[in-house]
């Protein structure tokens, strides 16, 4: 009898209960297949492509797909204008995209937090002054701010991803602030104020980790709208200039062509497409998984 | 009411005079001399250029420049553009009809589209409708808008043939335009087929433009409507015996409504964000078209301008759903 009442349910670690709530989602777990095989082509992508991205193969310039009549095995998705590997340049396109999305996440993710930590703790009038400046900042549509910055810093795929932090940002600070007042209130903190914990930290030890969860899902969402944005920036000449195969870029570039060869279009957009779902749907399946109040109990 | 209304609007002027301090300063941080690029003329000399300071007012103190851009810009002087020399003003209002026509489209198109479609997922809940109308909607979602353009263009212009590639109307047509709305117009002008060349340009920019907020409000009225539908009047409705599509129809589509509200009126700002790109690929002389150009031929007049009366536009948007969303929902004027 003593035995039984020994053994004490162990709660699971909280990565495996996240597991087990994500793999409940079929999508989401497709979503983060690709996801993977996306960021292993964007690691290795120049020792996987069988061409140079950038080697132009002049006798062989618009060349259809290998499946199509005058297609052939050596540029297995055809050739663009100049005579480049539509393959190679899609697999060397993949690690743009990937740093943008890191790279934009990571500072409009740590400056969103920082700010929004600052706006939750700090006095009234300093919380109200920052959070005007984020109303001012979402105010413009983003593209468009994101356009006006480019063109204030000049078009390269590094200011594009400036300009697409800032514009993100103020989504983080709005979202740390809101989770930060509600457990402001809760008891544990203050307890642990009560203890005799300094400002700081109250701030990242007690309550930021508590605020994580709906950061997370808008860090998995906001790396999508990144590499949309990044795309977009320089669909319209103001991201990566030619002859970065930037998938963007690349749809630029092949505009011209869209009535004589459908392929050049069709596969640098397909790319986009295919990462910005797979992120959204593992985006998905991380808010069923960590969001609480979703939790089938 | 009166009292939400009133420190609603009382949020609106600081965010307004943030909105115009961005504008006013982005001449300032344009590399360069501000006078150089502003002048627009080469090898100033040193006369010159301090009669231009002081014609552009770059010799008084700042907080003295700003006042009078803000009193400029309340009486509606936004200054000329460079390339044009006709004022901002009035080339911004030229062409807004043309964005509001394309955006309202858009925006018709993705409501009529996307509340059925997510009250017919929401009422198939984990059905073979819900799954495949949601993986639509993910896939609307995931899209990148301008190449979508260019496919449909590819399909319905270039191998269909049935519709143009970029303008408004056919060049054989001609008509005064009263209200700038090409659809109205064409009719109103009585010329035989100007009613169908209109259509025939608007379509496929009004669904490139309007399929992530299709996405966007079919996603979340499905999810609004799941809400509802957990409730106990609900339940209470179909205990009385009423036919499910009058529960489904009017008692639980009647409040899910009231998100789904708030996000048309927030997808306000994405759908001008889209503008920029679909008015560009289509050729559509809108604002977005109007702002990528000048930003291109570096006119930065029409860019500051441009750049303020649209975040003027979607404030006064916002400000406007946030009205209505008290009207139809009492909860939120107690806070």
């Amino acid at each position: 009898m003593t035995d039984t009442a020994q053994t004490v349910i162990e709660r699971p670690s909280p990565l495996r209960e996240f597991w087990f709530y994500f793999r409940e989602n079929r999508g989401a777990v497709i979503g983060l297949w690709i996801f993977a095989a996306f960021a292993f082509v964007a690691l290795f992508g120049p020792w996987i492509a069988p061409h140079d991205a950038t080697a132009q193969f002049r006798d062989a310039t618009l060349q259809p797909p290998v499946w199509q009549e005058g297609g052939s095995w050596t540029y297995p998705l055809g050739t663009d204008p100049l005579g480049r590997d539509m393959l190679s340049r899609l697999i060397v396109g993949a690690r743009f995209s990937f740093f943008v999305g890191i790279v934009v996440v990571s500072i409009a993710a740590t400056g969103g937090i920082l700010v929004g930590l600052l706006a939750g703790f700090a006095p009234k009038w300093v919380d109200t002054i920052i959070m005007r400046i984020m109303d001012v900042i979402l105010a413009f549509p983003s593209l468009l701010l994101a356009l006006v910055l480019v063109a204030i810093l000049g078009p390269s795929l590094t200011n594009a991803m400036i300009a697409i932090a800032i514009v993100l940002q103020p989504h983080y600070v709005r979202l740390t602030r809101a989770s930060v007042l509600s457990e402001r209130q809760k008891d544990y903190v203050t307890s642990a104020k009560v203890a005799g914990a300094g400002l700081p930290r109250l701030m990242f030890i007690t309550v930021l980790p508590n605020c994580l969860a709906p950061i997370i899902v808008q860090a998995a969402l906001s790396f999508s709208t990144a590499i949309l944005d990044a795309a977009a920036l320089g669909f319209l000449g103001m991201g990566a200039q030619p002859p970065t195969p930037e998938w963007g870029t690349m749809l630029a570039e092949a505009r011209e062509f869209i009535l004589r060869a459908w392929w050049v279009v069709t596969f640098p957009g397909l790319a986009i497409l295919v990462t910005v779902l797979a992120i959204n749907l593992m985006g998905d399946g991380l808010r069923d998984a960590l969001d609480p109040k979703l939790k089938r109990s | 009411m009166l009292n939400y209304v009133l420190t609603r609007l009382l949020t609106f002027v600081p965010t307004f005079i943030g909105v115009t301090l961005i504008s006013f300063g982005f001449i300032r941080v344009l590399p360069g001399d501000p006078i150089v690029v502003m002048a627009g003329e080469r090898g100033l000399t040193d006369e010159r250029y301090a009669e231009l300071a002081t014609q552009f007012g770059f010799d008084r103190p700042l907080y003295e420049q700003f006042w009078e851009y803000l009193t400029g810009v309340l009486q509606g002087d936004l200054g000329n553009s460079f390339v044009t020399k006709k004022p901002v003003w009035d080339e911004f209002f030229a062409l807004f009809p043309a964005t509001l026509e394309l955006s309202l489209c858009a925006m018709i198109f993705a409501v009529v589209i996307g509340l059925p479609a997510g009250v017919i997922a929401a009422v198939n809940r984990g059905k073979f409708y819900d799954r495949a109308l949601m993986s639509t909607a993910l896939i609307g979602y995931s899209m990148p808008i301008f190449w979508w353009a260019l496919l449909l263009i590819i399909v319905f212009s270039g191998n269909l043939q049935w519709t143009p590639v970029s303008g408004r109307i056919d060049l054989i047509y001609y008509f005064p335009d009263p209200t700038g709305f090409m659809l109205i117009d064409s009719i109103a002008s009585g010329q035989k087929g100007a009613f169908g060349s209109a259509v025939r340009h608007l379509i496929l920019p009004a669904i490139v433009l309007g399929t992530i907020p299709l996405a966007v409000i079919a996603r979340q009225t499905r999810s609004a409507m799941l809400e509802v539908l957990g409730e106990d009047y609900i339940r209470t409705a179909r205990a009385k015996g009423l036919a499910p599509g009058r529960i489904n129809g009017v008692h639980a589509l009647r409040n899910a409504l009231i998100p789904v509200i708030t996000v048309i009126g927030l997808s306000v700002g994405t759908l001008l964000a889209g503008a920029i790109l679909t008015e560009t690929i289509f050729s559509w002389p809108g604002i977005g078209k109007w702002m990528v150009d000048s930003i291109f031929r570096r006119d930065y007049p029409v860019v500051q301008g441009g750049l303020l009366l649209i975040a003027v536009a979607v404030m006064i948007v916002n400000l406007t759903v946030d009205m209505l969303y008290g009207v139809i929902n009492p909860k939120i004027r107690k806070r």
